[in-house]
């Protein structure tokens, strides 16, 4: 029970920076629906339903990066991690809390982008909203944990993307294929991603922030 | 009880130190001087966990023992005090945290902005709510660095008493004006 209460508390404390600076949610709600509107009027008139797809699933991909990249910034910038990591709670809960709050601020995104898409583009079914939170969970899990590594490098905007997108290539395989209908095989290939990276990315969170 | 024999920090080709040797048991204060650049930070960064040293030998408490305070005050800016030791408390598990809490901001004349947000706080203010971060779990090791910075005369008294009790405990001061500390310690370590 302590450790979900140490989650509880940790991913309280992101949540409530975030309301109180207004910096993530924000840029992730602007990018996302840009995107899509650059996309409405740049894709040819009748591309079909597989292209605009593929655009949902770039700027998801895109917006989870936006969020991404500010997940450590106080940690960063006000050498917080230091104070965390000192802390005798396991420090996986720290991975486990960001990923929370992360998957919470592209869960909003996705309230807004998903009818956007739908009044763009074309209908949203269950199938498809069913892949996108599978989606979600791995690229929160991933990108949460490439995140950390990035917090510890001195080209760290840089090194965030490099690390992240390769990593959540099979999260868009996965995602398109069940939106465009080849369904239960693809999403089923989506909870077995979160499976093994969610775990891998638990269990190898310590090493990323141990001492160096 | 810290002990720290042949410990050595490098940065690539750079070296930090080289052969330290560390013996503190309770009630053991170390003086550590030096001017900015010569590695004191590093040292205490080594024997608190948070960086590993590249020789020697370190034997430290456990994580939940030790209190540290760097140049930062290691509070999240967004939160107000009672939000940041509330956070602290929880991963520290320390008990009746309220209770503490509201003794700790009482002491560090903190407990009349306790539902303001750090961000709007003095440096000096800060480096109080950094004091009281650091005391919430009752460390018996404790490093500060540099602990005066920014703190006003009266911030700094506070910290004379808080180091005088600090120094039953085993205690680590890193500092460029050793004239506040002198007289606690009971061990030196000067850098070049």
């Amino acid at each position: 029970m302590t450790y979900f209460s140490d989650v509880a508390a940790l991913a309280r404390k992101d949540l409530l920076l975030e309301l109180r600076a207004k910096e993530t949610l924000p840029a992730m709600l602007l990018f996302v629906l840009s995107s899509l509107t650059i996309f409405h009027f740049a894709l040819p008139h009748g591309s079909g339903r597989l292209a605009s797809l593929g655009v949902l699933w770039v700027a998801l991909v895109f917006t989870a990066l936006l969020g991404l990249t500010r997940a450590f910034v106080p940690e960063r910038e006000q050498g917080l991690m230091d104070a965390l990591v000192l802390a005798p709670c396991d420090r996986s809960a720290i991975w486990v809390a960001k990923t929370v709050a992360v998957l919470a601020f592209l869960g909003v995104a996705e309230i807004v982008a998903l009818p956007a898409f739908a009044a763009f583009f074309s209908g949203v079914d269950g199938r498809m909203v069913g892949a996108v939170a599978l989606a979600d969970l791995g690229i929160c899990a991933v990108g949460t944990l490439t995140g950390a590594m990035a917090v510890a490098g001195r080209a760290r905007e840089l090194i965030l993307p490099l690390l992240f997108l390769p990593l959540v290539i099979p999260v868009v395989v996965g995602g398109v294929g069940a939106s465009i209908g080849a369904g239960g095989k693809y999403l089923g290939f989506l909870a077995l991603y979160d499976a093994i990276f969610g775990l891998l990315a638990w269990a190898s969170f310590e090493y990323v922030v141990a001492e160096t | 009880m810290v002990t720290a024999h042949n410990l050595s920090k490098r940065f690539g080709a750079k070296r930090v130190f080289e052969r330290v040797e560390v013996e503190l048991g309770q009630g053991d204060v170390l003086l550590v001087t030096g001017p900015n650049g010569s590695g004191k930070t590093t040292l205490l960064r080594v024997l608190a966990g948070l960086a590993a040293p590249t020789g020697g030998e370190l034997e430290r408490p456990h994580r939940g023992a030790i209190g540290y305070l760097g140049h930062e005050p290691l509070v999240y800016r967004e939160l107000t005090p009672l939000e940041n030791l509330a956070l602290f408390g929880r991963l520290y598990h320390v008990a009746e945290d309220r209770e503490r809490i509201g003794m700790l901001l009482e002491r560090f004349g903190l407990w009349h902005v306790r539902h303001e947000r750090v961000a709007a706080f003095s440096r000096g203010m800060q480096q109080r709510l950094g004091l009281c971060r650091l005391l919430l779990h009752q460390p018996t090791f404790v490093l500060l660095d540099e602990p005066f910075n920014a703190l006003d005369r009266d911030g700094a008294a506070l910290l004379d008493r808080t180091l005088a009790e600090l120094a039953e405990r085993t205690l680590v001061v890193a500092t460029h004006d050793p004239g506040r500390v002198e007289h606690l310690a009971t061990q030196q370590l000067a850098f070049a």
